[in-house]
């Protein structure tokens, strides 16, 4: 499966949170979304799932990898 | 304590804390005001003169200790900014200029609620329409621009710089101004008014309680998450008030307000606008100086600046209502916000994608 991927590190909130939702605006079917702070990782996901999304999170170092797929 | 039941339990502990701290001596719904304590503590530096509002306020420094504390022992501790540093800072100063118009910041806005304060009302009213004209901005791309990793020593001096102001307080030198009559005079124990304080830090770190972001999150994203943690607020600082004996409903008479309610809209609605372009409430913004954002502590700086020139040049508001000066203020800051607001959309960095990148299914 290949899914899109949008980088949020250096971002303040809300622009993470607000850059996934344009990404999953613009790629329904899921994408991954890179975040730096634990703050942006909690808004993401909470977003994700009251949107119908699964979330997946890989740390890698100090940024957290979210894999957003839209449940069916 | 980041699930809802943390939030909503961090806000009734806030909201009975703001009541106990009247109740030991803080003026009427004055137990947390972060704009008003803020302005409390530059005029006992004597960045100001007005003689009743200067004390160094130690729910301030508790709630920066308390967060700064949490924030390194949950490894959440980063310094961090070089985001838009000048403009956060006049957005800081411009929040305070419409918190003192209204005489208050988000969280007195609900605890004067809470005390029966109806003129609160028309605050939260345009506390909305602020926050909505923001999103406005927010939908059409706006940023502050990214920031950057700075070195950890950088991110320790907001946090030292309050625990400094904690010892002024206590040594009490002659150059520190105190007030000896009005609100600034109306304060609970010292050592009490620290541990609140401690206590708001800790937990508005961990559940990133923002006033702000619960109803932008609300607008934005039909997520009540954060805006619940500030129902939590009123109610039980409503139920506190209630037992305390300190509900008296009305719009006249009521303590450290005015009944002016088109200049309460408007002073909450520059709050409210400047609030989302920088991200968060004054509170949240205090919680992130003390986790080492930069940002947030020039935001800060803008707000302490923004409090003292409030008061020297006639601008904030008092029991007797607005000033002539205050007005123009409120209304030059609109304008200086709008600007703001359209010179920094991004429609190029609106989104960028990296594309074909392989995960498993």
């Amino acid at each position: 499966m290949t899914l899109n991927q949008v980088d949020t590190r250096g971002r303040s909130c809300p622009e993470p949170v607000l850059l996934a939702k344009k990404a999953i605006e613009r790629f329904p079917e899921g994408v991954q979304v890179i975040a730096d702070n634990t703050a942006a990782w909690n808004n993401i996901i909470r977003f994700a799932k009251n949107a119908g999304y699964n979330v997946e999170t890989v740390k890698e170092g100090s940024d957290y990898i979210l894999t957003l797929i839209r449940q069916d | 304590m980041n699930g809802k039941k943390g939030i909503i339990l961090t806000g009734a502990i806030v909201g009975i804390l703001a009541v106990v701290l009247v109740k030991l001596g803080n003026a009427g719904n004055y137990g947390l005001c972060i704009a008003c304590f803020i302005r409390d503590t530059v005029g006992a530096l004597g960045l100001h003169r007005a003689a009743v509002v200067q004390y160094i306020r130690p729910e301030i420094i508790g709630i920066v200790l308390g967060a700064f504390i949490m924030a390194v022992a949950g490894k959440e501790y980063n310094a961090r900014g070089g985001s838009s540093p000048f403009v956060r800072f006049v957005l800081g100063f411009i929040v305070i200029i419409g918190a003192l118009m209204f005489l208050g910041c988000p969280l007195r806005m609900v605890l004067r609620l809470a005390g029966g304060d109806l003129n609160a009302v028309f605050g939260i009213l345009g506390f909305v329409a602020g926050i909505g004209s923001g999103i406005v901005f927010l939908n059409k791309g706006f940023t502050l621009k990214r920031t950057y990793t700075l070195s950890s020593f950088e991110g320790y001096m907001f946090p030292t710089l309050c625990a400094g102001l904690f010892m002024l307080l206590i040594a009490r030198p002659a150059f520190v101004l105190f007030s000896e009559s009005g609100p600034g005079a109306s304060h609970a124990p010292v050592m009490i008014s620290l541990a609140a304080g401690l206590v708001v830090g800790i937990l508005a770190q961990r559940t990133r309680l923002c006033m702000v972001g619960g109803l932008r999150d609300v607008f934005m994203f039909n997520d009540w998450h954060l805006l619940s943690g500030f129902i939590a607020i009123l109610v039980a600082a409503l139920a506190a008030n209630a037992a305390a004996g300190n509900f008296n409903p009305g719009f006249t008479g009521q303590p450290i307000a005015h009944s002016d309610g088109l200049w309460n809209f408007l002073g909450m609605g520059l709050a409210g606008l400047c609030s989302v372009l920088l991200g968060g409430c004054p509170l949240r913004q205090l919680i992130l100086s003390a986790e080492g954002n930069i940002d947030s502590v020039i935001t800060v700086m803008g707000m302490a600046a923004g409090a003292a020139f409030a008061h020297n040049f006639g601008l904030a508001a008092s029991a007797n209502g607005p000033t002539a000066n205050g007005k123009t203020a409120v209304v030059i800051g609109f304008l200086v916000a709008a600007a703001i607001g359209c010179s920094n959309m991004d429609k190029a960095t609106d989104i960028k994608m990296k594309g074909d990148v392989s995960v498993d299914a």
